[in-house]
């Protein structure tokens, strides 16, 4: 990939940026909202921590010892709604907004003040739906599926809001995308054609066309959700002529590729991460792309694999079994790329690799038990079982998350100039990943066992497991602190970073100084 | 370290059945559940092969191939013949796999040439069958007792897994079990028979098995339906063909006899002392779910009955009885006039209008009840 | 070194018609869903429209079991079950099958019934020549109807549907009825 630039920049000496809570309020530079992006999204990041803690204090046992039923299943709802829409989604916009026009070439987002606005709609939509949790009634708490008619005919009135906080998050994200679509199109500099963007732009670039796809879809089934609460009519309710598993057709439609946006972006970042401490070209660039390409298309097509119980002709439950096999074999040439670039190279593992390490085999196992999943007649028996709760914690948490953690320390001497306390770091790392793994793994055997997922209470034979996965949660939540000291701490003072921290790093955002300029590439960079 | 997970997972396959039973899938008692098991178990054995070997491969290279080792990395990075081979091969691999699962599948979607057909339906929080070839059918409850999810009581062998009134079905015959709902979504699974189908309102689905070991067998609602979902198992006893058929002949007259025993009770006084006892008991084990045993419901979502509604209403006996025995329409609260005795209702009205402080003083008779349902 | 750019409006605007056209689609899935289910048979609903009935040969050589089954959703106290358990029939006979309703409250109340056919493929070739399920059921106070479904099996349903199940679940449309149409109804009953 590209990399020459042919001159070298002397931004520092116009670099003056307005100071105060205007410069950020007001702010249209995409490193600032990217570093919101990034602040909030880990605020977002503890505070569903924190409800996934209430979740596993109360199953540390069983009998009911801390919160009442209902309450378990707010707690349930809205961890999964933050950590899907305010910790995931924003971290990966807050990479997009610091790091794709620093990896093209471009001065700053094609759309800054939209780009203002799509940051600065976000936490209105979570201080409503955090609210909610606190009106007579409860929050939501009909699971982050809203299944009707739990959600409509037999919610609380919360609901509203909870519908409201959806729309928000789905305009801040469309905006989002199109903000990224827009400025990989348009904002490339001279001689960075398509082929030569990094791995972690393109799969933006994928990611960003999902969400203008799918995130419309949400809106129209939150739209139908509340029409059928509050004005009457059926889209969802047999009496009227409705079809309650029709809102699960729709749901997924948005979800499944909802789930490939949380992760595409994650292997752009491997992508970038293990080539840089393998010291060593990433291996079949092209076929990563396509992969990727394949990937979301196949996205919308195995939606109803997450339906197999709902009562589908064979023919439908052979058609999405099929298809979501299939997924396998792009994600299989992902991983393999990633094996053979990591073949007779050189490598180091700073923390930033070591994230990147754990992600591939702790998304693999993610990815095994999604394929034992995709088989329908065994799914009968996995569906709705703490299987999926460990197969899709696996490919988030591991996944999506360890990525985005990996991309923080990647890059962390880039956005403040400073190295991190690599000692502090390594903790990080090594008490999330032992910590990650107590948490998750014994939750296959609970769901091969038979616990259903969703439940604040369960049978004895259950109870080792789960104190055993509590005690991981418990480890690793603490462990998350760590990393906000690293973060604090790396932002404040440090070792002072090079331009370039990383031996085989690669890319032109290494090329401008550490810290990053306020303005970067105002002159394009020439790339060969 | 990071194998750790990896070597749990081999290390499984060698524990002893018992153990296995807790921590693998429940192998179950049925042809099609044994299917299941082994296709399970084909999946899980590809899938831990492909993981040796490129995990394997993984800690290869990052034992050989760091930087103290091999200071002067390689120089490839494409190889078309090697790109293609791991399409392909995994590709034949899935198709290895797919086979099997989908004469499995068909297998198990074959609902024809039932000998049993049984209506499971889903309510917020109970399962309720209704036998299609007899005139049987009724509830199924949780039976743990509320002291023990409170921890104030030890905690019984089948907690959370017991109910009050099985499912009875018998070996050897294929039972046909025709889903749905009146609420909102369940699903009903017994993992020991691989079955596990949602209850949607509005719509029946079907699903079958066909068991040849009698036993007990246990299972639990399977989508979130609400604030109970946790709380509404499913127990199946399959007997054999004549104790079943011995069992639904009694079951039939029971019901038949209880139907006639009604109308005479109509006639019967049930005193204060009596009305009271049996109220708090139907209160409990029917009410208390959504109004709380302390009668104060929760907030905005069920309405409480100490000191408020028409429960202190002393000119609102007769709307009171109304919405015990005909519900609320578009609200959770259901018409339990066909769900409870004459006798069971008068109880609990009677209860709820004099417990937790509530002073209307009126006693309900069930003919105050008939009088209501005969309106 | 923006005016070697494309312009951007041009591409929001495309973008922003894609997110329209998205959300217009999210709505066209409900006709879509049920235009799918009718053809394929999908979701087991049998169609909301009298089928006319067309003269078709019976098929003496087949019998198709078909059962009936009745459920009240919540809130409604009625009585309601078909008057026959199962019927045995030929493909192409027509035949008829009364369901019984009471009204057992003190006040005038409207229902509907919602169809479903379990195996759904069965619903394809289950056609209705005249349904209380067409429309919503008054019921005045106290009161009771027997309500008719006319009905033949398409010749063409496959060997293998040799038994299926017709299920009806009742629903309470009282809240959605004004009183004037509430009157209105039960005079024509």
């Amino acid at each position: 990939m590209s990399t020459a630039v042919e001159e070298t920049h002397h931004d520092t000496h116009h670099d003056h940026k307005p100071y105060g809570i205007g410069r950020w309020l007001f702010t249209t530079n995409h490193k600032d909202i990217g570093s919101m992006y990034l602040w909030f999204s880990f605020i977002m990041f503890l505070t569903g921590g924190a409800m996934a803690m209430v979740i596993r204090a109360e199953l540390f046992q069983p009998g009911l010892q801390l919160v009442d039923p209902h309450f378990f299943n707010q707690m349930t709802t809205v961890h999964g709604l933050i950590m899907v829409f305010g910790a995931v989604m924003p971290a990966f916009t807050g990479l997009a907004n610091w790091m794709i026009p620093m990896m093209i070439g471009a001065p700053d987002m094609a759309l800054p003040r939209m780009n203002n606005w799509s940051f600065w709609i976000l936490p209105f939509a979570f201080v409503i739906l955090l609210g909610s949790l606190f009106m007579e009634g409860g929050g939501p708490a009909f699971g982050w599926t809203f299944y009707a008619p739990l959600s409509t005919t037999y919610s609380s009135d919360s609901t509203a809001l909870f519908v409201f906080a959806i729309h928000i998050m789905g305009i801040s994200s469309i905006m989002g995308a199109i903000n990224v679509i827009v400025t990989i199109m348009n904002m490339r500099a001279p001689g960075m054609n398509y082929m030569k963007m990094p791995l972690f732009v393109w799969t933006w670039f994928i990611t960003a066309f999902l969400l203008i796809a799918v995130m419309p879809v949400l809106a129209g089934a939150v739209t139908m959700v509340l029409t059928d609460k509050y004005f009457g009519t059926s889209f969802f309710d047999a009496a009227g002529g409705g079809d309650p598993v029709m809102f699960q057709h729709i749901f997924w439609f948005f979800g499944h590729p909802e789930v490939y946006i949380m992760i595409l972006p994650s292997f752009g970042i491997i992508s970038a991460i293990i080539p840089a401490f393998t010291r060593k070209r990433l291996f079949g660039y092209a076929s990563m792309v396509y992969a990727t390409a394949a990937i979301a298309l196949l996205s919308f097509l195995v939606w109803a694999h997450h339906m197999f119980t709902t009562g589908m002709p064979v023919f439908a439950e052979l058609f999405f079994m099929y298809c979501t096999m299939l997924i396998a074999v792009p994600t299989g040439v992902k991983i393999f790329n990633w094996v053979a670039t990591m073949w007779r190279g050189s490598m180091t593992f700073e923390t930033p690799m070591l994230f990147a390490l754990a992600f591939v085999i702790l998304f693999t196992i993610g990815g095994f038990s999604g394929l034992m999943l995709a088989i329908t007649p065994v799914d009968f028996q996995y569906h709705d079982t703490y299987f999926v709760v460990a197969h899709f914690h696996y490919v988030l948490v591991t996944g999506a998350i360890f990525s985005i953690m990996a991309a923080s320390y990647y890059w962390l001497p880039k956005w403040t100039g400073h190295m991190y306390d690599t000692t502090l770091a390594k903790t990080h790392f090594w008490t999330s990943l032992i910590s990650v793994n107590v948490l998750f793994f014994p939750m296959h055997f609970a769901g091969l066992a038979g616990m259903p997922r969703r439940i604040p209470d369960y049978a004895t034979q259950f109870a080792d497991i789960n104190q055993i996965a509590s005690i991981g949660g418990f480890a690793f939540g603490l462990s998350q602190l760590i990393f906000l000291w690293v973060a604090i701490k790396c932002v404040k003072g440090g070792e002072k970073a090079e331009a370039k921290p990383w031996e085989g790093a690669e890319g032109l955002e290494w090329t401008v100084p550490s810290p990053a300029p306020y303005h970067t590439f105002e002159k394009p960079p020439k790339v060969e | 370290m990071k194998m750790k997970p990896l070597w749990a997972l081999l290390a499984l396959t060698s524990l002893p059945a018992a153990a296995q039973s807790r921590l693998n899938l429940t192998q179950g008692v049925t042809e099609v559940s044994n299917r299941v098991y082994d296709l399970h178990m084909i999946i899980f054995y590809i899938c831990c092969v492909i993981g040796v070997v490129v995990f394997g491969l993984m800690f290869i290279s990052m034992i050989r191939h760091r930087k103290s080792k091999n200071p002067n990395p390689a120089n490839f990075h494409e190889n078309v013949k090697v790109e293609i081979a791991w399409t392909i091969v995994p590709l034949l691999i899935l198709v290895g796999m797919a086979i099997p699962a989908t004469t499995t599948l068909i297998a198990m979607e074959d609902t024809s040439d039932a000998d049993v057909t049984v209506q499971v339906t889903g309510s917020q929080w109970k399962w309720h069958y209704k036998y299609f070839e007899n005139e049987v059918e009724y509830f199924s409850r949780l039976a743990t007792r509320q002291e023990q999810i409170d921890n104030k009581f030890e905690k019984g062998e089948n907690y959370l897994l017991e109910v009050d009134r099985p499912l009875v079905i018998p070996t050897g015959k294929k039972v046909r079990f025709l889903v749905t709902s009146d609420d909102v979504i369940h699903s009903w699974w017994v993992p020991d028979f691989a079955v596990k189908k949602d209850a949607n309102p509005g719509f029946i689905n079907e699903t079958w098995t066909k068991v040849d070991e009698p036993g007990i067998y246990r299972g639990q609602c399977a989508e979130l339906c609400g604030k109970d979902h946790g709380f509404m198992p499913i127990v199946v006893i399959a007997k054999e063909p004549a104790e079943y058929e011995k069992w639904i002949t009694e079951k039939e007259a029971e019901q038949q006899a209880a139907r006639e025993r009604e109308q005479e009770l109509l006639a019967m006084e049930m005193s204060e002392d009596e009305l009271m006892d049996l109220g708090e008991k139907v209160y409990n084990s029917t009410c208390a779910a959504c109004h709380q045993a302390n009668g104060q419901g929760v907030d905005g979502v069920f309405p409480a009955l100490a000191g408020s509604g028409v429960s202190v209403d002393p000119e609102a006996k007769d709307k009171h009885i109304d919405i015990v025995v005909n519900g609320v329409t578009g609200s959770a609260m259901q018409a339990f006039g066909s769900q409870l005795s004459m006798r069971e209702l008068a109880a609990v009205i009677t209860y709820e209008r004099n417990a937790w402080g509530n002073e209307t003083g009126d006693l309900i008779q069930a003919a105050d009840i008939n009088e209501v349902m005969n309106q | 070194m923006s005016d070697q750019r494309p312009d951007n409006s041009i591409l929001v605007k495309r973008l922003l018609l894609t997110v329209a056209g998205m959300f217009a689609f999210g709505f066209a899935l409900v006709p879509l869903y049920d235009v799918f289910c009718e053809v394929t048979g999908f979701n087991g609903r049998t169609s909301n429209e009298a089928a006319v009935y067309q003269e078709v040969e019976v098929d003496e050589s087949r019998t198709v079991t078909v059962q009936f089954i009745t459920r009240n959703a919540k809130g409604i106290p009625w009585k309601f079950e078909p008057s026959i358990k199962q019927v045995k029939i030929h493909p192409g006979e027509v035949k008829v099958v009364n369901f019984l309703a009471s009204n057992p409250t003190s006040s005038n109340m409207v229902a509907q019934a919602i169809p479903s056919v379990a195996p759904a493929e069965a619903s394809l070739y289950l056609n209705k020549v005249e349904c209380f399920c067409f429309n919503q059921q008054p019921l005045a106070a106290g009161s009771d109807a027997e309500m008719p479904m006319q009905f033949y099996l398409d010749p063409d349903i496959p060997d293998h549907i040799t038994t299926f199940t017709l299920s009806y679940t009742l629903y309470d449309m009282t809240a959605n009825t004004s009183a004037e149409q509430m009157a209105q109804l039960l005079k024509t009953e």
